[in-house]
């Protein structure tokens, strides 16, 4: 057991170094931060396009797809990295959610076709799992789909989806079957936003951001060939990519950024003509927070050295998803403490970046409110607590 | 020991919960607060008209001689409908000043606060000050028969309406020294006054306010200069009391919310409110309401007593209102699940609301030093 890295790790960490320092003088400014909440396209694909670029985009992937066959120290240290130089992330969707599902369960013209795209950027896919009627019950989906000929007809809808209006493609959950058992009548199928029926229909979120919507399904033609797997199996394709969705939720190295800017902005706030940084009472909710971070880490570095061996992350993940998102809740609740008054400027209402308080001030009560998705998305933590009580400790 | 209302407050309640109801739907406040001026006119109108403006004022200066309880249900009931209106910053603070400054200033003021003729605003925060009401750096200097006022302001809620502020000012001692603070009214219309306005993310509008070199009369200087801080801390209790019961208002709210949903919500075939996880949540959002009520209670009853006592009230009200509004707001999101996140639902602007009330005249850490300093 041991900690250090090889000097050809310490090699590596320095490429992904270099190449973040140039990559920065490429990149429109401020989209680590929490300030850009309001991207355009571009923007968000900006740091994609040059990962792909070199060859980086998809650590996640078998190298013959396109992935960069990194060791899981490899990933670590990229993740760690880029989250302390504050670069944007890429976004799940297609990259982490469904280019696995299609790999693992797809068939070779899926691969083929749509693989590559999802690599380079071309295709934008949104994530059509929760609707109205079904969140934390996600196997109780409605939105259906019959089969008629060469083509599925899909009449539904779907709720929360992510950057939806920005999306090519997307891929759905639809009931098949609606005469068995829930799990058992689910199919997973690809839709390509422009097939005539679809309709985005925005939804506003706590901050002011158009983050997520609804789509809307009427009559839409789904060819049959964009089925992933098999008809009615869909729901073990669901819950494979859910497990992936929850491996990467932790964000340990994003928080100790985190952390790291929340004592800057402490430390540049004043109490009593002292520097908060310096407030007892402040500095030791900051070291709580980094001691149950300093947990988390080494929870996730457990879970990375046994996936190191081959073995898949099992259901004792979801502590990863739980005490990640509290974890990043009480970071930004803790930012929004420490501005004072300046929480209070509704800064998007003025128009961007146009900032009343300290820069460092700008969006953080706003990303505050924001942040509360986290302990609802990818599986409630209630959701995830159940599944520890049942999977792990046979409750 | 009673702890029941007397009939003018029952009455004094209801005419406020059933305006409210009737006119200050939350669909119309979704309009009017995003509007250009951020509120609708009307309704400080009507709130005068309702006698609301009159309750807490002297008789004897066009008020009904009301105290801290007719406050505190009317903020309550305020909270529960999300009003914008400057009722603190007019009525609790500009009132509360005014109504213990000079003659001439009770005689010029506190008739057209009940009348709802005029609208003021708390400049006291600084950029650098936090919540410490003496770490001023904006001055005023004696100038023959006025004080000449430097300084900025931040976040000063209300400010976009209002046509005087109320100024923390330092006429003496160093930056932090208890002695040496003033507070004056100032006309916003004064030379040398500039403001930025801006909506808060709780949906109020606020200003950064500067002042550069503006001359205020003497006369406007309320109570005694150099020794403000006293009646500075002693408003701002009252501020307090005032702000609390508007947090239990909206705390109301979202406890009734969050159950009713779980009652209606169904997943895995059940309501979720048949959970047992989510009834505990729910019974303890429900203590931390009661709590909260409790609390609000107590400093409203001892707003008279001497100033440690009812300091250390406000301050424990303050704590405790800090951490159930943190604590309702947050469960109340996340037991709503996806739709709690949403602009559209009333639930996300309580918690936003309450987020704010936590900051507003010294948050949680603050007040637990401020109470642990008292006893």
């Amino acid at each position: 057991m041991d900690l250090t890295f090889s000097p050809e790790e310490e090699a590596f960490r320095q490429e992904v170094r270099a190449f973040i320092a140039d990559a920065k003088t490429r990149l429109p400014k401020g989209l680590g931060a929490a300030e850009s909440a309001d991207r355009s396209k571009e923007d968000y694909l900006a740091w994609h396009k040059l990962l792909f670029k070199k060859g980086w985009v998809a650590p996640l992937w078998p190298k013959q797809y396109g992935g960069t066959g990194w060791s899981v120290t490899q990933r670590y240290i990229f993740n760690e990295e880029t989250a302390a130089a504050e670069m944007p992330t890429t976004l799940p969707f297609g990259l982490s959610m469904v280019a696995p599902v299609i790999f693992t369960y797809g068939n070779d013209e899926q691969k083929k076709k749509y693989l590559p795209r999802i690599l380079s950027g071309e295709d934008w896919w949104c994530q059509g799992y929760s609707e109205p009627g079904s969140g934390s019950d996600l196997a109780s989906l409605r939105t259906k789909a019959v089969r008629e000929g060469d083509h599925y007809i899909v009449n539904g809808q779907k709720t929360w989806t992510t950057l939806a209006q920005f999306a090519d493609m997307i891929f759905c959950l639809v009931r098949t079957d609606p005469n068995v058992k829930q799990q058992e009548g689910i199919t997973f199928l690809l839709i390509d936003m422009k097939t005539p029926g679809i309709t985005v229909k925005p939804i506003i979120v706590l901050d002011g951001a158009h983050e997520v919507n609804e789509v809307f399904f009427d009559n839409v033609k789904v060819p049959v060939e964009n089925r992933v797997g098999e008809e009615n199996k869909g729901w073990t394709y669901a819950k494979f990519l859910l497990v992936n969705e929850r491996s990467g939720i932790a964000g340990v190295a994003r928080s100790k950024k985190a952390v790291e800017r929340l004592k800057e902005i402490s430390g540049a706030e004043t109490i009593d003509g002292q520097s908060l940084v310096d407030d007892e009472d402040f500095a030791r909710k900051i070291a709580d927070l980094e001691i149950d971070l300093a947990a988390l880490e080494y929870t996730e570095l457990r879970t990375l050295a046994q996936e190191a061996k081959g073995q898949m992350a099992g259901p004792e993940s979801s502590i990863l998803k739980i005490r990640g998102t509290e974890i990043q809740q009480r970071i930004t609740e803790l930012t929004v403490e420490a501005i004072g008054y300046f929480a209070y400027p509704n800064e998007r209402a003025l128009g961007h970046n146009d900032n009343v308080g300290p820069d460092y001030a700008l969006g953080q009560a706003g990303h505050y409110f924001n942040m509360r998705k986290t302990s609802i998305y990818g599986g409630s933590n209630e959701i995830q607590r159940n599944i520890i009580a049942k999977a792990v400790l046979g409750l | 020991m009673d702890f029941s209302y007397t009939e003018e407050q029952t009455l004094l309640r209801n005419s406020v919960s059933k305006y409210l109801a009737d006119n200050y739907k939350f669909e119309s406040w979704r309009k009017f607060t995003r509007s250009e001026a951020g509120r609708d006119p009307n309704h400080w109108k009507q709130f005068a008209e309702l006698g609301l403006l009159a309750a807490v004022l002297p008789e004897e200066h066009g008020g009904l001689g009301g105290g801290g309880v007719e406050s505190s249900i009317i903020m309550e009931e305020f909270g529960k409908a999300l009003v914008v209106e400057p009722y603190v910053p007019t009525v609790v603070i500009g009132g509360g000043f005014l109504k213990r400054g000079s003659d001439a200033q009770k005689e010029e003021w506190l008739a057209r606060i009940a009348a709802g003729e005029t609208i003021l605003a708390f400049a006291f925060a600084e950029p650098r000050g936090r919540y410490n009401l003496a770490d001023l750096a904006t001055t005023a200097k004696k100038q023959g028969g006025s004080y000449v006022l430097n300084g900025q302001k931040a976040v000063v809620i209300g400010a976009p309406w209002a046509d005087h502020f109320i100024v923390t000012a330092r006429t003496s001692g160093g930056q932090r020294d208890k002695d040496g603070v003033s507070v004056f009214i100032v006309d916003k219309k004064a030379k040398g006054v500039t403001t930025r306005d801006y909506p808060t993310v709780d949906s109020l509008r606020a200003s950064e306010v500067a002042f550069e070199n503006v001359e205020v009369p003497a006369a406007n200087l309320i109570g005694t200069a150099d020794n403000g801080l006293p009646l500075i801390e002693q408003v701002v209790d009252e501020a307090i009391a005032a702000v609390c019961a508007e947090a239990t208002g909206a705390m109301k709210v979202l406890v009734d919310t969050t159950v009713e949903y779980s009652k209606t919500r169904k997943q895995f075939g059940v309501p979720i409110g048949k959970f047992q996880v989510l009834q505990h949540r729910m019974v303890d959002m429900f203590v931390q309401y009661e709590q909260s009520v409790s609390i609000t209670l107590m400093v409203t009853l001892k707003l008279a007593e001497e100033a440690v006592e009812r300091a250390k009230a406000a301050s424990a009200a303050k704590v405790t209102i800090g951490k159930a509004g943190r604590f309702v707001g947050q469960q109340a999101v996340q037991i709503h699940g996806g739709i709690g996140m949403t602009d559209e639902l009333n639930v996300g602007h309580y918690f936003k609301r309450l987020t704010l009330i936590d900051t507003l005249f010294g948050n949680t850490d603050h007040h637990l030093k401020r109470y642990a300093a008292l006893s």
